[in-house]
């Protein structure tokens, strides 16, 4: 499958790394535009005059939109590699679900987590814990033999979206001061989560810890102060 | 071996005649169960532990959950009748992208346009008239959304034309004077058998709103 790829991106993103990763899965050789979300291109407010948002694929001069979508035509386009769904139709229909789930409901609690302060940030937490709780529930009933990942094939579009959601745990137990991840409580989905971080394909597309850090750092107060304004 | 289908729903939901359409439009074979949700069946709360929500296809035992993961399911599975989704990946990936804007967008401007008043109702309003203008824009000169027939991106969004008359009364407006290219596209819809089988009545929907907002309180 020829043709030329160009990722519309930005580092920190985390949606954007699951392309990267998607991309990456599937050895395709792509160019990468890193865009500045202040100052949006010309080209991204034209393939995504929709949400205006990255990550954007561009193949060919056509643009595709919304990460999932994204990698699920990575998936459909090219058909040599490793496959990023599976093909029996309940085993796709287990993944979208999850995958729905740890988007529709994990992130964003996170996000409150890291949106919040005081009390607002104890019930985020709390809430946290809750969804962890079902998606360990989840992965004991839906793969008794073990996350896809760890029964020995490589990364596939669930393993791709919960590193993007739960890689970045040591960066919150930095900036927020909590620990999601406890082998105790959850150890199936720490395992996993372990595991996902120390692939090379993953700790190449992992940008320094310090930057990451930083802009979270970054991010948190100035939601904070909006919060307060 | 004959396939057990059975379709746990609730009548006035937009997410449960998605799954009614894809179902009727495949000639698939189906148990319809109406859920009472604040009575939820043994059968919900097991099929469906994590959200305990409706729809849920249950295919010889083993549910699927989300209408949109089940969509893709009942096309993936019966695909051999009417394809709801198009062979080539880029229009998928389009398909895709514009049901996700719906349910990112329509449902909970929905939700304000019959609950709130005053400049909240009236934000809610402008919006979604913005976005079936936008749904119009992409449906251009084509009949449908999947071209020449029903596809994929029509059977998620015209559920939500059952609860147009709802959202007008409730907003007082009118949304055939707004977006008239997108009326037409329902009336057509409507002129197919699996989808007006299987969506409901726009003045029962109404009236089920009506018994929300008493319920909730809401003028």
């Amino acid at each position: 499958m020829a043709g030329r790829v160009v990722l519309h991106g930005m580092w920190a993103s985390p949606y954007s790394k699951r392309v990267e990763l998607a991309l990456k899965v599937k050895g395709i050789e792509y160019e990468y535009a890193e865009e500045d979300l202040k100052n949006k291109s010309e080209e991204l407010l034209r393939y995504n005059p929709v949400h205006k948002k990255v990550p954007v694929l561009v193949h060919d001069g056509k643009p595709i939109a919304e990460s999932l979508v994204i990698i699920e035509y990575i998936d459909e386009t090219w058909k040599e590699g490793p496959r990023l769904l599976p093909q029996d139709p309940y085993e796709r229909a287990k993944v979208r679900f999850w995958t729905g789930f740890l988007q529709q409901q994990l992130f964003e609690a996170i996000f409150a987590v890291i949106k919040t302060d005081g009390e607002a940030q104890e019930r985020a937490v709390k809430e946290v814990h809750e969804k962890l709780k079902v998606l360990e529930e989840g992965i004991k009933g839906s793969y008794s033999g073990g996350s896809p990942f760890i029964n020995g094939n490589s990364m596939g579009l669930l393993d791709i979206v919960v590193c993007s959601t739960l890689g970045a745990h040591k960066i919150h137990e930095e900036v927020l001061g909590v620990k999601f991840l406890d082998p105790e409580k959850y150890p199936r989905v720490t395992s996993w989560v372990t595991a996902l971080v120390e692939l090379p394909l993953v700790k190449e597309a992992t940008p320094p810890l310090e930057k990451v850090v930083g802009l979270l750092q970054f991010l948190r107060s100035s939601f904070l102060e909006s919060a307060a304004a | 071996m004959a396939d057990e289908v059975i379709l746990l729903d609730f009548w006035p939901s937009m997410f449960g005649m998605r799954c009614r359409i894809a179902l009727a439009a495949k000639g698939v074979k189906y148990e319809y169960k109406d859920e009472d949700l604040r009575n939820k069946s043994e059968l919900l709360l097991k099929m469906n532990p994590i959200h305990k929500k409706i729809p849920v296809l249950v295919h010889n035992g083993k549910p699927v959950c989300e209408s949109l993961v089940i969509l893709q399911y009942i096309d993936e599975t019966w695909s051999d009748k009417c394809p709801l989704l198009p062979s080539d990946p880029y229009q998928r990936a389009q398909a895709r992208f514009w049901v996700d804007y719906v349910d990112k967008k329509f449902y909970e401007l929905g939700r304000k346009v019959w609950s709130t008043k005053g400049e909240e109702q009236e934000t809610a309003k402008k919006e979604m008239i913005e976005s079936l203008k936008l749904l119009e824009g992409e449906l251009g000169d084509k009949p449908f959304f999947g071209g020449e027939k029903l596809g994929f991106l029509d059977v998620a969004i015209v559920p939500f034309s059952t609860w147009f008359y709802a959202y007008e009364m409730c907003g007082n407006f009118s949304l055939e004077a707004e977006c008239p290219k997108f009326m037409a596209w329902t009336k057509r819809c409507m002129e197919i058998e699996s989808v007006s089988k299987s969506l409901v009545d726009p003045h029962k929907v109404y009236g089920f709103v009506l018994q929300l907002k008493k319920a909730f309180g809401i003028e």
